[in-house]
């Protein structure tokens, strides 16, 4: 083992520490090239990362930059910052412990590229930046080690692809470079391994007791629909009331925001409560983390923002409101509760509607059988291989076989093959072919064999957009005449206000007052009663193990375990209809308000749901059923249109919808919108231009443009076929509606009914409902006219 | 399919597309073309649109030409963007649009974004009287038989808002033929100041559809 400096061990002593043996294990192993270890929250995995580097570093090092710790958040490089400084600070080590994020000082960030301090936190973004820049082999050329925590989390997203490029650069830059890997638990742990880097070791720590985990029933049953949780209000704050502190977790910021409103209105015993979301202003997300860390608060509402490891003290009750969507997150969300090793989790899962209800019992079930839910990365995304490219230009003059070289070490790009990196170089140097009559697209060109940017100035502006994280375009809010942000809204939903209306933000009531510049402006109001901010931001959509142990439940001949009400409509629908299985694609039709109706059964997640619906109500209209509309939620998907469906097996063969999907990919909407992802990634669009924000409504305006150009006159564009690519997995997410298609292997049920059937009622109260442009429509606006000019008398 | 109107003694089809076709007279009206709009926003800076809408009205043109073969086609104005549009216009579009000018009388009504003549070809006309009519850019309230755009007028039926034709017994207001055009809702202040109470708005699309113009 590695010895730790005495200082180091006379410090931990004195504080009656001991290490955890994978802390040791990691010490032993300090010299392997990579290494992964999978811990459970709370076993000091952190601690484990950094040990060797203190041990390496000892009581005097010298300058230069010996350890980058990179972690998907900036509160998290925060906190870590804090941790380190206890032990070095106390055994009066000399090392210099340094923070890089999007909030660091200009002048901060200048100094530390004359002056690296020896652990450098920071966020895979600003790595990106740091890379950017041609001193960058100068500050890296010392390194010795990176730790990247939070890794399983990162895997999941761009990020984590754009992180493993860069790591292949920061090994260019400084060969002898260590990896370290932290981890939540994860189902595949050599998948997690091979994404660090091909030679990385496994190490798993002790798992821990198994948590303590239940539902939370209240004496009113949950609505039919919504996703709120409000009417478990009076239950969660005795549940607050009876712990010492309480994290009280939403899937999104805007069930967050109402939730939080509701909950200060019926807290009457005004326990101190605060929120914590990522739309939150900077300065309120401290105040409320520092209120925490303090032990000053009983309770934080909060979202995914809390869902990664800042220690948050004594948690000892995580409530989850809402159906989690997915086992391992739900799973690492209990980690939260009881920071102690060894010392069992306590969580309450609060259903927020009838339907969540059995959707948490199948979560329940699947966390106390040790499954967790996962599906497998394809390779690295090109879009973000394209910002490479770019980002490495920004930094000096490159050879097309060097890079190349370098960018197959990175775990999710080791299987590139060699005509899709030229492809993307060729993209990145002149923007295609349907686009490079334009000067602007002319990025890179070769001199003597060696590619670098053909205007050195566009590097100011190719940093700038460098990143691959696209929110929803916000805009930020503030207090009329007074500087005081309070958080940030979609711009969508700014664009829906009107002087005089509230809304929620930071748990108060404001009144939108009027739009300067890229800031909303409000007042404050004393309103009880808000226009809801609705924050469309990602949907999650239910993990296919989650859907498929629902599917079970549905088998049961009774539900012994499940609330009388819950249990009584399943009967019901059991009864007019039948349920949902798993081997059989099962279809509802009926008559509601003049329309016809059909719910498809599909149990493929929100976003294969939607998807399905657009393609089914495409067959429709080729069969002149006139659809008008539908609605998807992670179970089925409602159409309505003017004339019932009674043949139902041609809208679901698997040809026709792959065709049918083809078709339809041309011209969608959300393949704009995932276009317009791709080509912010990938450099043909800014966010950014000269310091001056592009609201999203103009990147939105000129990037479906340009996809529609494209598709006219480049359809292989390199861009369009990223797109495509996406659109199997995400947004569009084909590839659950080819699996509910072999699944039930073109059995299917169509029940006809004279009513809404009891599972299909909930779905009529769903947000995000989808129109139909076509024949249905078009025969609206003509009786429409028809009778505007008749009752005119014209006609 | 095309909805007929009558203005004095003429009678005149309003095309799904928003072109006006006169059949007695074999005459094709247009507005609001605003070719180069994306070139002219490049210049000034402004979000950068490639120039393929250019094409796109291009091609609606040469369809409605190919189907009305009209002897005579009046661009009611705003045809470029701005001056230098019209001069900067792409090499092929360029040969297009003489392609589509040629065999043909082709007037060109002075606009507000394209005020001076251009190197194109075809004649350039303040205003033009045929028959009739008039033709102008920006209506004149003071005229008879007036046939103009400039307003870019859309309507809404049914929940969908679309460009539209504007039409009462003096005149008929042109939508915007150009492809990334905005629009001016018919109830407007300016557009039911200027039309008769009458007036009707015939929506563009897959078929020309009239409705009451809305007046508020």
């Amino acid at each position: 083992m590695l010895p730790l400096p005495a200082p180091l061990s006379d410090w931990f002593a004195a504080k009656g520490w001991h290490l955890h043996p994978h802390q040791v294990q990691m010490l032993d192993r300090s010299a392997a090239p990579s290494t992964l270890l999978i811990a459970p929250t709370g076993g000091g995995k952190t601690l484990a990362g950094f040990l060797p580097t203190l041990a390496e570093l000892g009581a005097n090092p010298a300058p230069g930059l010996h350890t980058l710790y990179i972690s998907p958040l900036k509160a998290l490089t925060a906190d870590i910052g804090r941790n380190l400084r206890a032990p070095i600070d106390g055994a009066g080590l000399n090392i210099r412990v340094e923070d890089r994020t999007g909030d660091t000082s200009y002048t901060q960030r200048r100094r530390q590229r004359v002056d690296p301090p020896h652990i450098l936190l920071t966020t895979p973004e600003s790595l990106a930046l740091m890379l950017s820049y041609p001193e960058a082999p100068r500050i890296f050329a010392p390194l010795r080690r990176v730790i990247v925590d939070e890794l399983h989390a990162l895997a999941e997203s761009k990020r984590g692809d754009q992180l493993m490029l860069l790591l292949s650069r920061l090994q260019a830059l400084a060969p002898g470079l260590r990896r370290v890997g932290l981890s939540a638990t994860v189902e595949d742990p050599p998948a997690l391994a091979g994404y660090l880097a091909t030679d990385t070791q496994v190490l798993l720590a002790d798992p821990g007791p198994d948590p303590d985990i239940t539902m939370l029933l209240t004496e009113d049953a949950p609505p039919w629909a919504g996703g709120g949780g409000r009417y478990a209000i009076p239950a969660i704050l005795e549940q607050i009331r009876a712990h010492r502190t309480t994290l009280v977790f939403h899937n999104t910021r805007a069930q967050a925001e109402i939730f939080f409103h509701h909950l200060w209105l019926a807290n009457e015993d005004n326990l101190p409560i605060g929120i914590h979301h990522g739309s939150l202003a900077r300065e309120q997300r401290e105040r409320v983390e520092s209120a925490m860390t303090e032990g000053r608060l009983r309770a934080v509402v909060c979202t995914g923002s809390l869902d990664l490891g800042i220690d948050w003290g004594d948690v000892d009750l995580v409530i989850q409101v809402g159906a989690p969507k997915n086992v391992k997150r739900l799973v690492q969300r209990i980690g939260r509760a009881n920071h102690r090793y060894n010392a069992p989790s306590k969580a309450l899962l609060v259903p927020a509607n009838r339907f969540e209800l059995v959707e948490c019992k199948a979560a329940l079930d699947a966390v106390r059988a040790h499954t967790l839910d996962g599906e497998p990365r394809g390779p690295g995304p090109r879009d973000v291989l394209c910002q490479h490219i770019l980002l490495t230009a920004c930094s000096g003059p490159f050879t097309a076989d060097a890079l190349y070289a370098e960018v197959t070490t990175a775990g999710p790009y080791r299987h590139l093959p060699r005509g899709d990196f030229d492809a993307a170089l060729d993209f990145v140097a002149t923007g295609g072919y349907a686009l490079r009559a334009y000067d602007r697209w002319q990025r890179l060109k070769p001199t003597a064999g060696r590619w670098h940017l053909r205007d050195p100035r566009a590097a100011a502006v190719i940093r700038q957009n460098l990143g691959t994280i696209i929110d929803t375009e916000t805009l930020k809010v503030r207090l009329r005449g007074r500087g005081q942000p309070l958080g940030e809204v979609e711009e969508n939903f700014a664009a829906s206000l009107t002087p005089g209306d509230t809304f929620l933000i930071g748990g108060e009531v404001v009144r939108y007052e009027g739009l300067n510049e890229l800031t909303v402006e409000v007042s404050r109001t004393p309103g009880r009663d808000p226009k809801v901010a609705v924050f469309s931001g990602t949907k999650f959509a239910t993990s296919t193990l989650l859907a498929d142990r629902i599917l079970q439940i549905f088998q049961q001949d009774t539900w012994p375990d499940l609330p009388a009400h819950t249990a009584d409509w399943l009967a019901l629908q059991r009864r007019v209809s039948d349920l949902p299985r798993r081997d059989t694609l099962l279809l509802d039709s009926f008559p509601h308000e003049g329309r016809e109706h059909l719910c498809i059964y599909g149990f493929a997640g929100r976003n294969a749901q939607q998807t399905l619906g657009l393609l089914v109500t495409k067959q429709m209209e080729d069969q002149g059923l006139a659809p008008l509309g539908f609605v998807a939620t992670d179970y089925a998907t409602l159409i309505w249109g003017l004339h019932p469906v009674t043949d139902p097996a041609p809208l679901f063969d698997p040809g026709t919808l792959r065709q049918g999907l083809e078709t339809w990919l041309q011209s969608n909407a959300l393949m704009k919108r995932m276009f317009r992802n791709t080509a912010i990634i990938a450099g043909l669009i800014e966010r950014t231009h000269q310091g001056r924000r592009k609201t999203g409504r103009q990147a939105t305006f000129s990037s479906d443009i340009l996809y529609d150009t494209l598709r006219r006159y480049d359809p292989d564009h390199l861009l369009l076929q990223i797109t495509r690519e996406e659109a199997m997995r995400g947004l569009i997410d084909f590839s659950r509606i080819e699996d509910m298609l072999a699944r039930s292997a073109g059995r299917i049920a169509l029940n006809r009914l004279d009513r809404v059937s009891p599972l299909a009622a909930p779905l009529f109260l769903e947000h995000g409902k989808v129109p139909i442009q076509g024949q249905a429509r078009e025969k609206l606006a003509e009786a429409a006219a028809q009778a505007l000019m008749q009752a005119a008398g014209l006609a | 399919m095309h909805y007929r109107l009558t203005l004095g003694p003429e009678v005149l089809h309003a095309l799904p597309s928003g072109a006006l076709h006169w059949p007695a007279r074999r005459v094709l009206v247009v507005s609001d073309l605003h070719l180069g709009k994306s070139a002219r926003l490049a210049r000034r800076g402004g979000a950068l649109l490639p120039p393929y809408e250019t094409r796109a009205t291009l091609e609606r043109l040469d369809a409605d030409i190919a189907a009305t073969r009209p002897a005579t086609v009046i661009c009611l104005g705003d045809s470029f963007d701005d001056l230098a549009a019209g001069e900067e216009l792409d090499e092929a579009d360029g040969l297009w649009l003489s392609r589509l000018m040629a065999g043909r009388d082709w007037i060109w009504i002075e606009g507000n974004h394209d005020s001076g003549p251009l190197a194109l070809g075809g004649s350039h006309r303040a205003a033009l009287v045929m028959g009739a009519l008039q033709f102008r850019h920006i209506a004149d309230p003071a005229q008879q038989f007036e046939i103009s755009g400039h307003y870019h007028p859309k309507a809404q039926v049914a929940g969908q808002t679309r460009p539209s034709f504007l039409a009462d017994a003096a005149r008929i207001i042109l939508p915007a033929y150009g492809t990334y055009t905005g629009g001016l809702r018919c109830s407007d202040p300016v557009l039911t100041g200027l039309m008769q109470p009458q007036a009707l708005a015939v929506l563009t699309g897959t078929r020309a559809l009239a409705i009451p113009m809305r007046r508020g």
